[in-house]
């Protein structure tokens, strides 16, 4: 049975842990507002993108001078997981359920007898991965000295990844990170980027004309599906970051929460063992008295 | 009749609203959008759009990195990098064409090279235009 200066501490302790977990719920939320508003931000860009994309892809389908980002190189051997997550932890369930989904298409690609290559981005990620599939992580990519999500490392991404395909490293790449549903759900989503899909961009109503196009479609078309896997990574960057915040703000909420359950138990069983100590020195005192 | 034109970068959306006219620099020549204008896809080489008001009020947006399109709603022009030229200033646009010098330097093929080159020649005449 602990004495009662073992409780007194123990209080404190879990007093000054609430402290804490508050303080991060309140950053988390302030920090989630911001992020929440750059991912609306973003929205108009990525949407119009896909409104065009579906268009042209329309007009390039069944041809043979397809590009190789759209159609496909036509092999399906190597497969290369980008697996998004957040640099920090004590946000939940939120990066092992990302590794997890990612973890799960390993091992059924690799069920089929098909090669694996994992670029991870955010060190949580990489933590969780390396212990199993480090032999498959091949790239890196740490933002820990970005203080806000530029489009610039996205592009930097998209680089990689570009390079990668044009090298023939791989055939298929698929993005893993969580979509931001609200504060309290976080979808972990997996999107395929090579070959693109385009499905889904409403087309606009034209009345009937069509479009002119300049340069040709094709080369249209060449320019902007680069482009377009930068903002997908963009946008799957956003989303994270403001599903991080919700998880990591939902999260500390319920420490928060549990830490006030248990110093209220805790101060119960303080009360009474000091109550139950008073009594027996009263009994000791009184009996005492009688034996004289 | 006025034309709704957007200016979107993957950020956040630039510019939204309605004008008499707008310039753009396309990949294959400029090219004034006015209301009503019939449907275009265009790629846009780096350089500036000129967003005339209602009023004649000018507007000048210096552009890199996208396409422009014009459908019946009206134009929508995505840029990667999209400043005011008042905001525009010789040191970033020496780190621009810095940047293109290196895309040339590290182009692998010829068709990489020549597109690299291109958009060197554009911003560095911007440069001198400045």
């Amino acid at each position: 049975m602990p004495s009662l200066k073992d409780l007194r501490n123990r209080i404190t302790s879990v007093k000054s842990t609430r402290k804490i977990t508050k303080a991060m719920q309140m950053v988390a939320a302030a920090k989630l507002r911001r992020a929440q508003e750059s991912a609306l931000a973003a929205r108009p860009y990525s949407e119009r993108m896909a409104t065009v994309l579906a268009n042209l892809s329309s007009s390039m389908e069944g041809r043979d001078d397809a590009p190789q980002l759209l159609a496909g190189n036509g092999k399906d051997q190597t497969h290369l997981l980008v697996v998004c997550t957040a640099e920090r932890g004590l946000c939940g369930g939120f990066n092992s359920s990302i590794a997890r989904l990612a973890r799960e298409h390993a091992d059924r690609l690799m069920a089929q007898g098909k090669t694996v290559k994992i670029i991870t981005v955010g060190k949580k990620g990489n933590d969780i991965l390396k212990r199993l599939y480090g032999r498959f992580i091949i790239d890196t990519v740490d933002l820990r000295a970005a203080r806000t999500l530029a489009f610039s490392h996205a592009q930097a991404i998209a680089q990689k990844v570009l390079k990668l395909f044009e090298d023939g490293q791989f055939d298929v790449c698929t993005l893993f990170f969580a979509e931001f549903k609200s504060v309290i759900s976080q979808k972990p989503t997996a999107l395929q980027l090579i070959p693109a899909s385009v499905k889904g961009g409403k087309t606009p109503d034209l009345g009937g004309a069509i479009y002119d196009s300049e340069p040709d479609e094709g080369e249209i078309l060449a320019d902007l599906l680069p482009r377009n896997i930068a903002v997908q990574i963009f946008r799957a960057l956003l989303e994270n970051a403001a599903s991080e915040q919700g998880a990591r703000m939902s999260a500390m909420d319920s420490a928060t929460r549990n830490a006030g359950d248990m110093i209220n138990k805790l101060s119960i069983r303080y009360n009474r063992q000091r109550q139950a100590q008073i009594t027996k020195e009263l009994i000791e005192i009184i009996s005492g008295a009688e034996a004289l | 009749m006025a034309l709704h034109f957007e200016l979107v970068s993957p950020e956040r959306l630039l510019f939204s609203g309605d004008v008499a006219e707008v310039d753009i620099p396309g990949t294959e020549g400029d090219m004034g959008i006015l209301p009503g204008h019939a449907p275009v896809l265009s790629t846009l080489r780096p350089g500036v759009v000129t967003v005339t008001k209602e009023g004649g009020a000018k507007e000048r947006i210096f552009v890199r990195g996208g396409f422009a399109e014009v459908n019946p709603q009206g134009l929508t022009v995505l840029a990667e990098v999209a400043v005011p030229v008042a905001e525009l200033n010789a040191e970033r646009l020496a780190q621009e064409v810095k940047d293109a010098q290196e895309d040339v330097s590290d182009a692998q093929d010829d068709e990489t090279r020549r597109r690299a080159q291109e958009n060197l020649d554009h911003l560095q005449a911007l440069q001198s235009a400045l």
